[in-house]
């Protein structure tokens, strides 16, 4: 999506381009918004099958790691301060310190899609998956509260994935100059993304991995 | 033409993030915490109540809502009021149903 | 806002001769919001007269009934894809795809939208998910025949091209997104120095309202239709009652969107009256206020309705209740505007040219389908209505009838600006005339046919309701016969000779001081603005 939004001013037959951070600002927002909709989406379905299966989901609930799920909790939240942090770094000038904050940022992210595969793994391998074969015996409940956690945390998966790609885009820019204390809203923008990433999470982690331990 | 500073502030120092930061590590230790009591019909509620909390503190501090111009906190407010009707007017089927439990 | 002495139509500076690039790729590369709102035109005509040629054969199949033209496997297709394509290629992008993109970053005083590259990818997904509509057509599996709705759970178990047609679906909804992100920063950030928000035209307070629900609901069915691909692949059990998945949460979630993508039809449509009107009364647009207003709340209430279309699936007596209730509430910031056109129109010095003919039939046409609206909002009588031919007449008029009417409405309206050219005024009241009287003959008789029972969606019917097929029949061949003598008559003036001028109709909006055609950047020096957008001298 671009980040820049151009208007073009005459002035005295000239043509200008002026950038307006503003408007890129609200645009990356207004994105934010709609993927806020999308899991939305999968909220309010999740919410109505722990209603209807209220039992069934706290005890599927139990099989799901809950010292894997802190973790990755407390990795995107620290991605999330890397990367605040970062920012602050570019617009203080300092570009290698910047540098490296993002990069911690982007290691924070791919151990959290790496903890992820090995939570999927190992559920995969007891046949726990749609249409796996531990499905059948599992109750109905129980098999919903599985389909819904592939899908939910598949979906945000992917949104980690995506947000790594933004990153190494930044990070080439940051490094050729292209982005720079002036010149930031891009970095700002993928910031945001980031950190709607990690807002779905905060919300992800306690309806899936803590629904009771007692 | 707006002045093209992305900041409408003074640039936030990297204490105050890092204080952010303790506070959310905090709030997930507690929702983890909690999760091993009960509360019957509050369990729900609670959760969801400090995972809210977090989600501010990321959206006020590290986003940046906070300090920026009131329109964000309108379009936000504008968004979750959308949703949240969403949800309730769902519920108001399913909570009333005979069918269900 | 019209200084009439300094203003020289100039089309020779026009955008279409502007640009370094020649030909094909002029347009296909350009970021110019006017090329994409041209390009959006030709594509959308397109896909109507595809959808229309379709309900042309349905009505065919229903002359004699039974399996006269075809089987009902066949029949099924036919409605499924003429509800897609009508729906998601031409009702919902059209107005806001062709002429909010020509036209709201001139009616605000900038150069164009804040995001012109995001503009052209738009276009590009909404091909995309075009052809992708028509690929679903073509694979093995057969056309999707699930009716536009992809109800669980024939949706998941059925072996037609499903997952193409929602993956088509699912794809214009993003072009939906980005088009209303577009247009909402745009009326935040580009209007003109003096624009407050409340001298905006009403045709950009129509689009704004309506971008907000293109941008908040569409991510909605966005997940649903992605949810049916994963449930056709991976059988994920979500839908599925077979899996203890719940139908009804499907419709809830379907719903959610396709009730507010009804606004996003008619809420730019009426922006679109809110211009013609004044310009063809001549008079200041009465109760400004209250229109702008009432296309917000339209746009917010729009969200809490979507129950009335599962009165009968299964909710809750509570729920339906409910949303019966504020069912209703949404008839009210529709009749504000209703009356204060009116009051507009009353003591004006009326000047009924061919656009205003259009908006004339619009307001009779669409009070018709907004009345019969309350008729399914309340719950005892949509109990004997629902899935019968009275809901199809319903929505007809209020979508083709509404928006329909008014995209040709609007077309002759701004044609003039948009290509330079002026078309032969006779021959338009004709087609429009012609136009109105085929749409009545052909979905009037189904509000009766529905109150007597024949169901929607059948390829054959009961011997009692023949007359009424035929005469609807009929009336769809008056009806097409007269979108033709329009297409007609615009096409030979694009050919023609005949140039229009800067203002042709004394409009007082900001388009009405630039050239037919517009330059290329709209205006050589962005306008002053210093009074209301309808205020005359």
């Amino acid at each position: 999506m671009s980040n820049e939004s151009e208007i073009i001013v005459t002035q005295n037959s000239e043509m200008h381009i002026h950038r307006d951070d503003e408007a890129s600002k609200i645009g990356m927002w207004l994105f934010l918004f709609t993927e806020l909709l999308l899991f939305g989406g999968m909220f309010i379905l999740y919410a109505a099958y722990r209603f209807m299966f209220s039992d069934a989901f706290s005890i599927a609930s139990i099989r799901l790691d809950r010292i894997i799920g802190s973790v990755n909790t407390i990795i995107l939240l620290t991605s999330s301060l890397t990367v605040v942090l970062s920012i602050t770094a570019l617009k203080r000038n300092q570009k290698k310190f910047a540098i490296f904050l993002l990069l911690f940022t982007m290691i924070c992210g791919l151990l959290f899609l790496v903890n992820k595969y090995f939570e999927w793994s190992a559920k995969i391998q007891h046949g726990i998956y749609p249409k796996g074969p531990e499905m059948a015996n599992l109750p109905d409940g129980e098999v919903m509260f599985y389909g819904l956690y592939y899908v939910m945390t598949g979906l945000h998966g992917l949104h980690v994935l995506v947000g790594l790609i933004f990153f190494t885009f930044i990070l080439i820019f940051v490094l050729k100059n292209k982005i720079t204390s002036e010149n930031i809203q891009k970095f700002e923008n993928s910031g945001l993304y980031w950190h709607l990433v990690d807002i779905i999470w905060i919300f992800l982690f306690p309806l899936f991995y803590l629904i009771h331990a007692y | 033409m707006e002045n093209n500073k992305s900041h409408t502030g003074a640039s936030l120092n990297y204490g105050l993030y890092i204080s952010v930061w303790l506070g959310l590590i905090a709030l997930t230790m507690t929702t983890v915490a909690l999760s091993g009591m009960n509360f019957a019909s509050l369990t729900v509620p609670i959760a969801i109540a400090i995972a809210v909390a977090k989600s501010v503190m990321v959206a006020g501090y590290f986003m940046h809502v906070k300090f920026d111009s009131k329109i964000f906190k309108i379009f936000i407010a504008v968004c979750i009021v959308i949703f949240l009707t969403m949800i309730v007017l769902t519920f108001f089927d399913l909570t009333f149903r005979t069918d269900i439990k | 806002m019209m200084e009439n002495a300094e203003l020289v139509n100039n089309p020779d500076v026009s955008f279409y001769n502007s640009g370094s690039r020649k030909g094909i790729l002029s347009w296909l590369l350009s970021t110019d919001h006017k090329r994409i709102g041209i390009m959006y035109l030709v594509a959308m005509i397109i896909f109507f007269l595809t959808g229309m040629t379709l309900g042309f054969l349905m009505r065919l199949e229903m002359l004699p009934g039974a399996r006269s033209l075809m089987g009902a496997q066949t029949y099924n297709e036919l409605f499924t894809l003429h509800g897609v394509i009508m729906i998601f290629l031409f009702i919902i992008p059209g107005i806001p795809a062709v002429f909010g993109n020509f036209f709201l970053p001139i009616m605000i005083g900038a150069k164009d939208v804040s995001f012109p590259r995001l503009n052209l990818m738009s276009w590009y997904l909404y091909i995309a998910g075009g052809l992708i509509v028509i690929l679903s057509l073509l694979t093995a599996g057969g056309p999707a025949d699930t009716g536009w709705t992809f109800y669980v759970p024939y949706s998941i178990r059925t072996q037609s091209n499903v997952s193409l047609a929602v993956f088509g679906a699912f794809v214009l909804g993003f072009a939906s997104i980005l088009t209303g992100l577009n247009f909402i920063t745009t009326i935040h950030r580009l209007r003109a120095p003096g624009m407050k928000w409340f001298k905006m035209p009403l045709f950009a307070w129509g689009l704004y309202s309506t971008a907000w629900i293109q941008l908040l609901a569409t991510p909605v069915i966005g997940i649903t239709l992605l949810l049916i691909i994963l449930e056709r692949f991976f059988g994920v059990g979500v839908f599925d009652p077979a899996l203890g998945g719940d139908p009804l949460l499907y419709q809830h979630l379907f719903w959610i969107y396709s009730h507010p993508a009804v606004y996003i039809m008619i809420l730019p449509a009426m922006g679109l009256v809110s211009e013609i009107i004044p310009t063809f009364a001549k008079k200041n647009i009465f109760g400004y206020v209250p229109i702008a207003i009432s296309s917000l709340a339209i746009a917010f209430i729009g969200y809490l309705v979507w129950g009335h279309h599962m009165f009968s699936s299964g909710i809750s007596d509570t729920s339906r209740v409910i949303f019966s209730l504020l069912t209703f509430l949404v008839a009210v910031p529709s009749g504000v505007k209703v009356f204060n056109w009116v009051a507009t129109l009353y003591k004006g010095s009326i000047d009924l040219r061919a656009p205003l003919l259009f908006v004339l039939s619009f307001i009779v046409i669409f009070s018709i389908g907004g009345l019969t609206g309350l008729v399914l909002g309340s719950l005892n009588t949509d109990i004997h209505l629902t899935d019968t031919y009275f809901v199809v007449a319903h929505f007809h008029y209020v979508m083709f009838g509404g928006m329909g009417l008014l995209f040709f409405g609007g077309l002759h309206y701004w044609f003039p600006k948009m290509f330079g050219k002026m078309y032969n005024e006779r021959i338009a009241k004709t087609a429009c005339i012609l136009f109105v009287i085929g749409f009545n003959s052909l979905y009037f008789p189904m509000f009766i046919m529905g109150y007597l029972g024949m169901p929607r969606r059948y390829y054959d019917y009961l011997p009692q309701f023949k007359p009424y097929h035929i005469i609807s029949t009929v009336g769809s061949w008056i009806l097409i016969l007269g979108i033709l003598i329009m297409i007609f008559n615009l096409v030979k003036a694009l050919r023609g000779k005949e140039k229009a001028s800067m203002n042709p109709w004394g409009g007082t909006t900001l388009e009405w001081t630039v050239s037919s055609p517009p330059p290329l950047e709209n205006f050589d020096q962005i306008p002053v603005i210093t009074k209301g957008p309808y205020e005359r001298e």
